[in-house]
């Protein structure tokens, strides 16, 4: 086994890595720094972290982020699930091919476009920009990664188990519950987990569809960064990384456990 | 329990499971066609055949999980179509057992009795009946990937009887065990039918597995049933050369019948060769037909015969397959069709007195072939 | 078990596909429609700012009068201008040359990855994916540390003597490059990887059994059988960058914008909708070629097979 890893190989993944978490380490490292100018170390200190909790209008928007998130992402679960199941369990539909590319093209769209044609649509409807506009766009934009998680999951799933339910005599929607739901319970929360920090890190969109009162942190962080480094970012950004971090551990810690189970 | 157990071939006996020429297609195959089989109750019943002939298709339609196109599916007389899965009296065990992977063993076993809703203490008690059954009493807590295959398998068998079926549906349930493990469970599937008297109905291409464990078996190909009968009618009196051909080893001789009595029919081959069988002649003087002799009826030895022998041929052996218990000689006639005679090793390796390019005859009795026509 | 002939559907199931379809038809395909409309309409200052508007209490004389408003104007000046051409020109240039910068660093690491031995696969798998999912805008905003003329780029090269002052990296191309290379790697890793970590080591034993040294079965066998993930890895980058706005707007310059500047520009600070709308079309209709090409050479393959 140690022969297939070259030394190129171990090198290229080395370096591969480091470009990706120097700039991460960085920045984290200089949230401590007690000095403003990154050039100069002052020494350790939590001084941005203080300043950060007395932020008014960075702690609501955070709040707002937040807040979204969760409803945005709980909708696109729910809907992103169905989405699945439907792709996987109903074969050849009529309209299924404009389905697929409804879902999809999200995935590699820009987001000026989307952003864009979301805040017409409300225009036009007369739809209030706030809250519910940047919920309803974020559930849109990360429908389709619930779909593409749990439809992964959905594929190889073993569907003699739903058999193996039906023939000891759970009906369709109990063999669902209490057969189904579990075993796929691990793709749905990762799956909710996705939609929830892409929503939370969304900025474009969020622009083009937030309405007095819903600012959401990315917005409050691209106007303040526009202005310059501010070492109170820095420090906002490294809670939002441990954070994630955290999240992505447990979340695949969960994923081994389960597809141990499974296997 | 075997002996005298022929419900079959009483007259008046009801079938358990009845299929009435049923068809199923799929896109443009036929996987069953205007297929008809009665099924008793008490009964191991085998379907055996090639992949592909619709065995495991009927056994899905006995489940519910698949509908016939036309034709009735009756249980206990009762046309059963529109009847779903979870409301049929009827279980299978998976052919890759489909335990829930998230449930224990014990809650495995009990998830059927779950559904139907039984008081706790009653569940809990036949579940542990169930788990004495197959012996699994010490692995009641365990998920099922702490299980090795053959538990597993165990576990499918006690949850899909923890209900105490009408019929048990079986598809290949012993595919995946090794060949010592596989014998052992044949048995004690055997065991357990005669124990609890349930109809079985096993799907398998093993012929072999069908033979040891059914009391009767459909031998099927591309979706209709070749042949129905005693693991030993099958065997011993094939109807046609297909059957003959698949379950086990067959020496067909090909000819035309030369002349017949009520008793006894002579075959000339395209030699001239004639042979004889102590069966009736079922069609004209000079229609072609075939005798099936098994590779075990075949006498060989190298003593040239008597000038008035009667189904001798001679030849030269090509070929020995020693297979411990028995071996397998490959024998070229003189006009050089090949014949396979299996003989038991009675004798130990060095005394035997038959070995490659000798020159030995073939014989067999006339009640040793079986005369066919298709 | 493919082609079983199709069962009627529970009104159960249909609603399983009702549900996610509604939702996008109206929140995914009608905005495009109003983009499309607006796209054909006139600046105005009015609110909202464009004309003219569909008065659906007025009538069939009202839907005549909108028809009428409509037309192509918008699609002239865009024609006209050359400062769109140069900035679709440019988001091009940056997206193929980014593309290309991105095939060449995540093949190395993809390939790594996919040879690193089995049980640390995973955990390199969640190492290339953490970056992913923090926060898109921290990692560019990362650079800015890094780039600015007192950062720290400047200050290592200069202590390594490789400059003797230090050099303005942002606000120009190559900063863009660099923080597009680092945003999008891990969507070319990923596929690439998925492709690489199916390959058979049985096909690289059997070259080297008919002679072929390593470095030659990588060009000859690894890489012909890693194009899929190529292609998918490209294409997964090539198009959100063709429209990227944030990455170009922290780090670039101001010369040439690209696309999605450009948009985001008439659309906030011109407040020119009817424009903004009419690149969000154009837009659209660059990107869907490689799509269809992308797609045409997808079926042609599963044909051939």
């Amino acid at each position: 086994m140690g022969r297939r890893f070259s030394l190129f190989n171990l090198t290229a993944v080395a370096l591969g890595l480091a470009f990706l978490y120097l700039p991460i380490l960085i920045l984290v490292i200089y949230s401590f720094n007690a000095s403003r100018l990154v050039t100069v170390w002052g020494g350790w200190s939590l001084r941005w972290y203080h300043e950060l909790l007395n932020d008014g209008p960075m702690l609501e928007a955070t709040r707002n982020s937040l807040a979204i998130a969760f409803c945005s992402a709980t909708i696109a679960t729910v809907l992103g699930t169905l989405a699945a199941f439907a792709l996987t369990r109903l074969g050849r539909f009529r309209g299924r091919l404009p389905f697929v590319a409804m879902i999809y093209a999200p995935l590699v769209m820009p987001e000026v476009i989307t952003g864009l044609s979301l805040l017409l649509f409300f225009v036009a409807i007369n739809l209030d920009r706030g809250f519910l506009t940047v919920m309803i766009a974020h559930a849109t934009l990360t429908l389709c990664f619930v779909t593409v998680v749990v439809q992964s999951r959905l594929v190889s799933f073993d569907r003699t188990l739903e058999e193996a339910a039906m023939d000891l005599g759970c009906p369709p929607v109990r063999t669902f519950l209490i057969v189904t739901l579990p075993l796929i319970a691990p793709a749905v929360v990762a799956g909710f987990l996705l939609a929830f920090s892409l929503s939370l890190d969304d900025l474009v969109i969020a622009s083009f569809t937030t309405g007095p009162g819903a600012t959401t942190l990315p917005i409050r962080i691209y106007s303040e960064v526009r202005l310059g480094v501010k070492p109170e970012i820095n420090a906002i950004c490294t809670i939002f990384i441990t954070i994630v971090a955290i999240v992505v551990i447990v979340a695949s810690i969960l994923t081994r456990r389960a597809d141990g189970q499974a296997a | 329990m075997r002996r005298g157990f022929a419900p079959w071939a009483d007259p008046s006996a009801k079938p358990l499971v009845r299929f009435e020429s049923v068809t199923k297609r799929f896109a443009d195959t036929f996987a069953v066609d205007a297929l008809s089989l009665d099924v008793y109750a008490g009964e191991f019943f085998a379907l055996l055949g090639p992949s592909g002939c619709g065995k495991s298709t009927l056994l899905r339609m006995v489940a519910g999980f698949e509908a016939p196109d036309s034709g009735r599916v009756l249980l206990a007389e009762d046309d059963i179509a529109g009847v779903p899965p979870y409301r049929r009296p009827v279980n299978m065990m998976f052919q890759s057992y489909a335990l829930f992977p998230h449930l224990t063993v014990l809650n495995n076993i009990a998830f059927g009795l779950k559904q139907e809703r039984l008081p706790k203490d009653a569940i809990a008690a036949r579940v542990a009946d169930m788990l004495r059954m197959v012996r699994l009493e010490a692995l009641a807590a365990r998920k099922p990937h702490q299980l090795s295959g053959g538990e597993r398998q165990r576990v499918a068998l006690a949850r899909s009887l923890a209900k105490q079926p009408k019929v048990l549906l079986l598809d290949e349930p012993l595919a995946a065990l090794d060949k010592k493990l596989r014998e052992e469970t044949q048995f004690e599937l055997m065991d357990l039918q005669s124990r609890l008297g349930t109809t079985f109905i096993i799907v398998t291409h093993d012929q072999e597995e069908a033979m040891t464990v059914a009391h009767r078996m459909a031998v099927m190909n591309r979706g209709r049933i070749a042949q129905v009968g005693t693991p030993a009618e099958i065997y011993e009196q094939p109807n046609s050369r297909w059957v003959a051909g698949f379950v086990g080893d067959v020496n067909l001789i090909e000819g035309k019948l030369a002349a017949g009595t009520a008793g006894a029919t002579l075959l000339e081959d395209a030699r001239g060769r004639r042979f004889h069988a102590a069966a009736a002649t079922p069609a004209a003087i000079g229609a072609p037909a075939a005798f099936a002799v098994r590779p075990e009826k075949l006498r060989l030895t190298a003593t040239p015969p008597a000038p008035d022998a009667i189904n001798t041929v001679g030849g030269e052996v090509i070929d020995i397959g020693y297979l411990g218990d028995m071996s397998i000689y490959k024998v070229r006639l003189d006009d050089g069709a090949v014949l396979k005679a299996a003989v038991t090793n009675v004798v130990r390796l060095a005394e035997r007195p038959i070995a490659w390019e000798d020159r030995v005859w073939v014989s067999f009795a006339p009640e040793a072939a079986v005369l066919l026509t298709c | 078990m493919n082609d079983r002939p199709a069962r009627r559907r529970s009104s159960g199931e249909w609603l399983i596909a009702a549900l996610p379809y509604l939702w996008l038809i109206a929140f995914f395909f009608v905005p495009f429609l109003i983009v499309l409309k607006i796209s054909l309409s006139q600046a105005a200052f009015a609110q909202p700012p464009y004309t003219p508007v569909l008065d659906l209490t007025a009538g069939l004389a009202g839907l005549r009068d909108f028809l009428h408003g409509l037309s192509l104007s918008t699609y002239a000046l865009l024609a006209s201008d050359d400062l769109y051409l140069l900035s679709y020109l440019k988001s091009l240039q940056i997206a193929l040359v980014s593309t290309a910068i991105l095939a060449l660093l995540g093949l190395p690491l993809a390939y790594g990855m996919a040879r690193a031995p089995r049980r640390i696969q995973p955990v390199l798998l969640m190492l290339v994916i953490l970056p992913f999912w923090t926060s898109f805008l921290i990692r560019v905003y990362s650079w800015i540390n890094i780039l600015q003329r007192d950062g720290l780029l400047n200050d290592a090269l200069l202590a390594l003597g490789i400059i003797s002052e230090p050099t303005t990296w942002l606000a120009s191309d190559t900063a863009v490059y660099i923080g597009i290379v680092y945003s999008y790697l891990p969507f070319m890793v990923l596929p690439l990887y998925a492709t690489l970590q199916k390959l058979d080591d049985t096909l690289l034993e059997a070259a080297a059994d008919l002679g072929c040294p390593r470095w030659k079965a990588f060009f000859l066998v690894t890489l012909p059988l890693a194009l899929p993930g190529l292609a998918a890895g490209a294409l997964l980058c090539f198009i959100p960058i063709v429209g990227e706005f944030v990455i170009p707007d922290l780090l670039g310059g101001s010369r040439t914008a690209m696309i999605g500047q450009t948009l985001w520009t008439e659309f906030f600070a011109n407040r020119d909708w009817p424009v903004a709308s009419a690149i969000a079309v154009v837009l659209l209709l660059v990107i869907v070629a490689p799509i269809a090409f992308f797609e045409s050479l997808q079926a042609r393959e599963i044909e051939r097979r």
